[in-house]
């Protein structure tokens, strides 16, 4: 097995690379960050060969899907779910009471803040796409997944740069980019993983035996290149040291603040919404057992979509240092967004034309439709907030956040967790799931949530917007910072109460997978109508006659 | 597929497609026609606003907007509708203003929004300041609490970098008493706000010590900004730790000179605000504050 010796050999000289450089290091943090890649490549050496000593079968069975990287998807995605609910619950606290700081600088908002974002977004979105795209492409390639071990690279990889990105905010290592925190090293390592990445689609596209892709595919591509393309732009930087924490962005100024919301929004339009439609274009057909109700809108929709979203990163940046014109353009280009946005939406709820009944019937259903309608609210609401006058207003206030969580909770972690209970019996090979009803429990917990959450943040960015630019009689500004920080504070609580029910539903979530993987079935009366009984369905039979006495 | 596979799915009376993976298959549904002129709509729309408002590079748009355009006419307008009320207060001497409530109500107003922006930081949104940074809402006043000596603070600053700034040093007792010694002074220092028994040895340290500035009686002088040490109101602590601090190491707090840096009319709102916040006193009779010689500002 010299393939087997030569791979563990290469991870145990990337080990004491890793080790050298953290005898080396500038700073405590990319020390603490070697120690792990090294003890990762340690694990991963011993991995290596303890399966080459038993029988290595990875890509050798034609007849079968590779889905153990799917499986271990499911559970990181629901793993890094909780936790990423719960920091954000955390700081959502800690906005409205500061003690909750704790005085440590590891558990500021400042660190946790990115944390959460990181959290939800790349570790729990991102195995959520990682693993659908490994399902999907399968499937709607009738093939198997091509690079077996690349995949499995892929994966373990992933969960590698989340570790080293979490870690590092913790320990405050950032380039200070938002939604794309780590430093250049880390960077590096999600490149590598990355490429990886592409390769083991792309190739599982090319060796497909149908004869055309399907759309899910091309949402699923457009997703992982653009993200390459904007990981590497934006993280363009230079290090102060090679054995240290520290870089500086290639860019400066302005034109770094470009570059950067460049990459943030098409960070939100590649990676939470191209691919998670990808997801959509699956899985609501295949539960709601109906065709795609429109080719042509996809196909329409799908390129107006990733020809426009490109360019609408500017209205991040209104009223700032930015050239008036190019913020114009950021603006048109986003209300040019809005219906190539819905064309998703409509292609995924008219999908169920002839199949409405089950929104009734089937929790699942009923959870995508309500990940649709949030899609189409929150880019209806995109566009806008870009209009400059009503940016003017929003800008800097909660209503982003607010604008933002109803379509990361409503949107992303919906069509989610659906995909997770559609995925969750196929993959493990259960009768069903665990349990139905916990899915309704699930919906209405998180349906609470997000109204909390999003209704608090419409009245608190109005609000302090309202404040921020309130007149006195004689022209001058009303009210200071804090005083409109102060005004908003039961709002903050109400959000950390629609925080807390949408963690739970995502608690009780994660008990129906962990339930239905452990084979568990919960007795339960079954999800369907009212009972109904043809045979007493009917009118009494004519009385005996009665005797008179 | 077959390319002419014409099979109509039943429940919508739509033609499918033809292509089907893993059992999904696709409707030959046409755009619908409302998605169609939205979406027309909006090209329309972003073509007309390119035309109105710059969207191209150094290329102006046929409104001739700008957003430096409207903020400079925002700020004119509003120039020009402050300007009568803003020259009656640059006309109008800081310890005349009272004399005229309605202009000391705008100033008062004028010195709110600005000291929003320039004062905030240290003193607090709310005024009532925090450990080193004096509450200015209350009745104890370091250098003086009428208009025309909150306006000298305000323009001149305290130890700052102002040739005009009030200053004053308090010693570092810990280079010439023992450690003992402090521990009296401390005694005593709180005994004479209320929180302790009074001793001899600490009277008499005192006396030889600090009386000069903050007086026999502790009461303070405003001359040299020595606090009064009586009235319980403690800039950095009353309790042991801190006077053991205040002191064996002094206190040497800074506040910036606002001359120069904020135009005088604002200045003068800024004392008519600070003034009317609670505290304010009336001007001394025959009067003529000015610039005081330096003092502590240490307060404990």
């Amino acid at each position: 097995m010299p393939a087997t010796l030569a791979k563990s050999g290469g991870l145990f000289l990337a080990m004491v690379v890793a080790l050298v450089a953290m005898a080396q290091a500038q700073d405590s943090a990319f020390a603490i960050h070697m120690g792990i890649m090294a003890l990762a490549a340690l694990i991963a050496a011993v991995a290596v060969m303890a399966t080459s000593s038993t029988t290595r079968r990875l890509g050798h069975d034609e007849s079968h899907y590779d889905d153990a990287p799917v499986r271990w998807g499911v559970i990181a995605t629901t793993f890094w779910g909780v936790v990423g609910l719960l920091a954000g619950l955390f700081i959502a606290l800690q906005l409205a009471y500061p003690v909750l700081n704790l005085g440590l600088e590891y558990t500021t908002f400042g660190r946790l803040r990115p944390l959460h974002t990181s959290a939800v977004i790349f570790a729990f979105g991102g195995n959520a796409l990682l693993c659908t795209s490994f399902f999907v492409v399968q499937r709607s390639c009738r093939a198997r997944l091509a690079f077996p071990g690349l995949a499995r690279f892929v994966f373990w990889g992933y969960q590698l740069f989340i570790v080293l990105a979490a870690t590092g905010y913790v320990l405050g290592v950032t380039e200070g980019k938002e939604y794309a925190e780590p430093e250049w090293y880390v960077d590096l390592w999600l490149t590598v993983v990355w490429v990886a990445y592409l390769i083991v689609f792309g190739g599982t596209v090319l060796k497909r035996r149908e004869p055309h892709i399907y759309v899910a595919n091309w949402f699923y591509l457009a997703f992982i290149i653009t993200v390459a393309m904007l990981h590497l732009v934006n993280n363009l930087s230079l290090p102060v040291s090679l054995v240290g924490a520290k870089s500086y962005s290639a860019f400066a100024g302005v034109q770094d603040a470009l570059t950067q919301w460049w990459y943030g929004h098409n960070a939100v339009g590649f990676f939470l919404t191209a691919g998670f439609l990808a997801m959509m274009y699956y899985f609501v057909p295949k539960q709601a057992e109906r065709p795609v109700y429109s080719y042509r809108l996809s196909i329409i929709h799908f390129w107006s979509l990733i020809f426009l979203y490109i360019w609408a990163g500017p209205h991040h940046l209104h009223y700032t240092a930015l050239p008036d014109w190019a913020q114009s353009l950021g603006m048109v280009f986003s209300i040019m967004l809005w219906m190539p946005s819905w064309g998703g939406m409509i292609n995924g709820l008219m999908t169920l034309n002839g199949a409405w009944d089950k929104i009734r019937t089937d929790p699942i259903i009923r959870m995508m439709v309500l990940a649709l309608a949030f899609y189409g609210m929150s880019t209806f609401e995109g566009p806008m907030m870009s209009i400059k006058s009503v940016n003017s207003l929003s800008h800097y206030t909660d209503w982003t956040i607010g604008h933002v969580h109803s379509g990361a909770l409503g949107w992303n972690g919906m069509i989610t967790f659906a995909c997770m209970y559609y995925l969750a019996p196929r993959l493990w090979n259960r009768q069903r799931l665990y349990s139905l009803r916990l899915i309704n429990w699930h919906f209405w917990l998180a349906t609470g949530g997000i109204v909390f959450y999003t209704a608090s943040m419409w009245v608190a960015g109005i609000t302090q917007g309202l404040m921020w630019r309130e007149y006195g009689a004689d022209g001058y500004l009303v009210n200071s910072f804090a005083e409109t920080v102060a005004a908003i504070h039961p709002m903050f609580l109400l959000r950390a109460f629609g925080g807390l029910l949408y963690l739970s539903g995502a608690l009780v979530f994660a008990w129906n997978i962990a339930m239905t993987i452990a084979g568990r079935i919960r007795a339960e009366a079954p999800m369907t109508e009212t009972p109904y009984d043809a045979r007493a369905d009917r009118p009494l039979p004519a009385p005996a006659l009665q005797p008179a006495e | 597929m077959t390319d002419h596979d014409k099979r109509i799915d039943e429940a919508t009376g739509t033609n499918l497609v033809g292509h089907e993976w893993d059992g999904i298959e696709e409707l030959d549904t046409p755009l619908p026609r409302w998605w169609v002129y939205i979406f027309a709509g909006t090209v329309v729309f972003a073509a007309g606003y390119v035309v109105a408002f710059p969207a191209l590079p150094d290329v102006a748009g046929m409104t001739g907007w700008s957003s430096r355009g409207q903020l400079d006419a925002a700020l004119k307008a509003e120039a020009v509708a402050r300007a009568p009320l803003l020259n009656a207060i640059a006309a109008t001497p800081v310890e005349a203003l009272a004399g005229n409530p309605q202009l000391m109500r705008s100033a008062i107003e004028g010195g709110n929004a600005a000291f929003k922006v320039n004062c905030v930081q240290c003193h607090g949104s709310g005024a009532a300041g925090s450990r080193g940074y004096p509450n200015l809402k209350d009745d104890d006043w370091l250098w003086g609490g009428d208009i025309t000596s909150i306006h000298t603070t305000i323009s001149h600053g305290i130890r700052s970098q102002s040739d005009e700034t009030r200053f004053s040093q308090m010693p570092a007792f810990a280079e010439m008493l023992q450690k003992g010694q402090i521990q009296q002074l401390v005694s005593h220092v709180r005994a004479i706000s209320g929180q302790g028994k009074a001793s001899a040895a600490g009277a008499a340290l005192f006396a030889e010590n600090c009386a000069s500035c903050h007086g026999e009686d502790g009461k303070g002088n405003r001359e040299m900004g020595a606090p009064n040490l009586t009235d319980g109101i403690w800039l950095y602590g009353g309790d042991r730790a801190s006077l053991t601090q205040t002191i064996s190491k002094a206190r040497f707090g800074v506040m910036p000179h606002w001359a120069g840096k904020l135009d005088p009319v604002t200045i003068k709102m800024l004392a008519a605000y600070v003034h009317s916040l609670g505290g304010g006193e009336a001007l001394p009779q025959p009067q003529t504050a000015a610039a005081q010689p330096g003092e502590p500002d240490v307060r404990s």
